[in-house]
């Protein structure tokens, strides 16, 4: 082993060779853009996969009655939809974000474990596979919704083992990924380069790697318990054996609460990068929002029974569990708070990944103030599996992390590629983004409201028109993202023509340590470490 | 990379991996742990298991309670199941008894166990079994109907505030996992 490692070294230092060529190099690559390229593109795809299944769900719901699928397989489409977009689409683009940026920014050569970095990504690519394979299984695949609650879980037909299986691999793929960026950020930071000058969006990863790490074996145990419940004849949460149901039900959300902030917390990493550079100041509470982000993340783990208000959970439960909830509420304040401080006075200038961090803080606010009605457990007997909750963690994640991803997207596209993308086309895609998501989710508080039930194919005709609505806000956004598709092929393939400068955004560079790169970036970055640390950020 | 870092890193790895082994076992720990909760504070509504011994209590003509009954099957269990009474009207510290009917469906024998659960939660302490079909699987011959009936009290220490208690039966078909 180690004599092949210091072959390798001898090799890298004698020319400083760039990719391999052919489709092996994507395979074999250890890379750290290379992989985030390759998570990223991974991501989209399954981005439109996930999208194309929300279509078949909306195009079902544009009228009442049964028209174009028969509710099984509408049960799989809910289903597939949650997971194909939170582990084939939202976590992996920003394990690729996490890839391509953590050692740019923290002046390190490339991530601390590139072999099983690249392990990482073809173990999620096989999990996705299997995952995918379910549809075309007898009975069809998992229908019972992405929360796998038993024993409604057990109905699922042949597709039951496999879907476990696809979470096992997905929970490994993870962990390793969490463990690599760990690793990277306590080891490879260049001198000079401590905890608190690093920039926002690595600290957010670090702390998502830490939630990873604790909460991905939990969900493997809980469905590894389902597994041996339906094969093996355990009885975790079978009644008849002397188990609970709802035992089930916290495990999963212990789970499945610091999940979400998985997939937000990084969000909010990425917007505390881009709004400085656009409002051309420093962030404004860097600190405060490096210990906001530990507090949410802290409150993740004693939270989860507010998913589950309504299973006849005590008075004193239901009261404590709904003032933690609460308490979310104050760190998430500090950040919103905090970026729009940073907006505020500042020589603002509106590019594609402005707008859409913009629509960020404000629509994720909205999200955030819906959350809070919810966290109210008297009235979430109201909400409680009704569309107002499909409407809410909608808002959380499509204009918060969707947008974001978009946004980090225009915002180094130009310094991975070293073209510039078309910034008419770059706001069109967002105008007809941030009108229609809105076409599309905000209807369905009103509905969740009036009591519209989620995961159902048919629904009473006193919902027909606002999901009418909401269905054609749907097709809206679906299509108009394929503007984002072209816009990406078209900016690698040369863009707008014009060269970027090294920094690309004006005073970037103050910012943070990958604009004072070369555009495109070479292949290999910070072999020696950089000279200075940028301090603008805090 | 220097030796030092790749050591740094493994030690890093070996740690990591460990905290995410121990998370996996504590998934698991959780299920006893849920137990120890559930014993202690009494919140899901479990009920003893078991016979208690039939004791005197003060009647408390004046209070009265309602208890209702609640009759269901798993998930296709082919079983009719229902009670006597939907509910009735009791008197804390006085003992009822009310009959259970249960039909097997099929032409098949059958073992089936009835799982007993108790709203409010916190009431369940408060609710007692001398005679239940519940405490034992039953056994059903083919197309067997049988009369089942529980014997219990409400005891006067239940605290005021609750003025309705509801008693749950579900049936599980557990032919196929007795047998093995």
């Amino acid at each position: 082993m180690t004599a092949v490692v210091a072959e390798h070294d001898d090799h890298h230092d004698h020319h400083d060779h760039g990719p391999e060529k052919g489709v092996l190099r994507w395979i074999f690559t250890t890379n750290h853009k290379d992989i985030g390229t390759l998570y990223l593109v991974f991501g989209l795809i399954m981005f439109f996969v996930g999208g194309a299944m929300a279509l078949v769900i909306r195009s079902e719901l544009f009228e009442p009655g049964l028209q174009f699928v028969d509710p099984n397989f509408f049960n799989s489409m809910t289903t597939m939809h949650a997971l194909v977009m939170v582990f084939g689409a939202v976590m992996p683009a920003f394990v690729g974000l996490a890839n391509w940026m953590i050692p740019m920014m923290i002046g390190a050569p490339d991530m601390a474990l590139p072999r099983m970095n690249n392990m990482s990504f073809w173990m999620l690519v096989a999990g996705v596979l299997l995952l995918a394979s379910t549809l075309f299984m007898e009975g069809g695949a998992p229908s019972g919704g992405w929360t796998f609650y038993p024993p409604l879980v057990f109905q699922n037909g042949k597709s039951f083992p496999f879907a476990i299986f696809s979470v096992h691999l997905l929970g490994i793929s993870s962990i390793m990924g969490a463990i690599n960026v760990i690793a990277t950020i306590f080891n490879m930071r260049a001198p000079g380069m401590t905890l608190m000058k690093m920039p926002l969006f690595v600290w957010t990863w670090l702390i998502t790697a830490f939630l990873l790490i604790a909460i991905m074996p939990v969900f493997a145990g809980a469905v590894t318990m389902l597994l041996t419940d339906k094969f093996f004849d355990t009885s975790f949460f079978d009644a008849a054996g002397g188990g609970d149901p709802v035992l089930y039900q916290h495990i999963f959300w212990f789970f499945g609460h610091p999940e979400v902030y998985v997939m937000i917390l990084p969000t909010f990493g990425v917007a505390s990068t881009i709004i400085p550079v656009f409002a051309r100041k420093p962030l404004f509470g860097y600190a405060s929002m490096v210990y906001a982000t530990g507090a949410i993340a802290f409150l993740s783990f004693i939270v989860w029974a507010h998913h589950m208000f309504t299973v006849g959970m005590p008075v004193a439960g239901e009261l404590y569990f709904m003032y933690a909830t609460m308490l979310i509420a104050i760190p998430t304040g500090v950040k919103v708070f905090n970026w729009t401080a940073t907006m505020w006075k500042g020589s603002m200038t509106f590019e594609t990944p402005m707008l859409f961090s913009i629509a960020f803080v404000v629509l994720f606010t909205m999200g955030g103030f819906t959350g809070l009605m919810m966290a109210v457990a008297p009235v979430d007997f109201q909400y409680h599996d009704t569309y107002f909750i499909v409407a809410h963690f909608h808002y959380t994640l499509v204009p918060a992390s969707i947008f974001i991803l978009m946004a980090a997207g225009y915002f180094w596209l130009p310094k991975w590629t070293g073209n510039m993308y078309n910034e008419k086309i770059g706001r069109l895609h967002f105008w007809l983004s941030a009108v229609s998501v809105n076409i599309l989710f905000f209807p369905q508080h009103f509905l969740g409201l009036a009591g519209m039930p989620r995961r159902i194919p048919d629904y009473a005709i006193q919902f027909a028109d606002w999901n009418m609505v909401s269905s054609i806000g749907a097709f809206i956004y679906g299509f108009s993202q394929l503007l984002f598709v072209y816009i990406v092929i078209d900016t690698i393939r040369g863009g707008t023509g014009e060269k970027v400068s090294d920094e690309v955004w004006e005073d970037a560079s103050k910012h943070s340590l990958e604009w004072t790169l070369p555009s495109p970036v070479p292949y290999h970055t910070f072999t020696t470490p950089p000279e200075r640390i940028p301090t603008e950020h805090f | 990379m220097s030796e030092d870092l790749r050591q740094k890193n493994a030690k890093l790895v070996r740690k990591l991996a460990l905290v995410a082994v121990a998370m996996f076992g504590f998934g698991y720990a959780l299920v006893p742990l849920y137990d120890v909760l559930c014993d202690l504070t009494g919140l899901n509504g479990k009920v003893e298991g078991q016979a208690v011994q039939e004791a005197e209590y003060v009647v408390d003509k004046n209070r009265e309670v309602t208890v209702e009954f609640l009759t269901s099957l798993n998930e296709s269990t082919p079983m009719l199941f229902r009670s006597e009474v939907k509910s009735m009207k009791v008197h804390p510290g006085e003992y009822y008894t009310v009959n259970f009917y249960a039909k097997n469906n099929t032409d098949k024998p059958m073992i089936a166990q009835a799982i007993p659960s108790i709203t409010p939660g916190l009431a369940a302490e408060f609710f007692k079994k001398t005679q239940c079909f519940c405490f034992t699987e039953q056994t059903f011959a083919a197309n067997e109907e049988k009369t089942m009936p529980v014997r219990f009290v409400v005891e006067p220490t239940l605290p005021e505030r609750y003025k309705t208690v509801t008693l749950a039966y579900t049936f599980f078909d557990n032919t196929n996992i007795s047998k093995k």
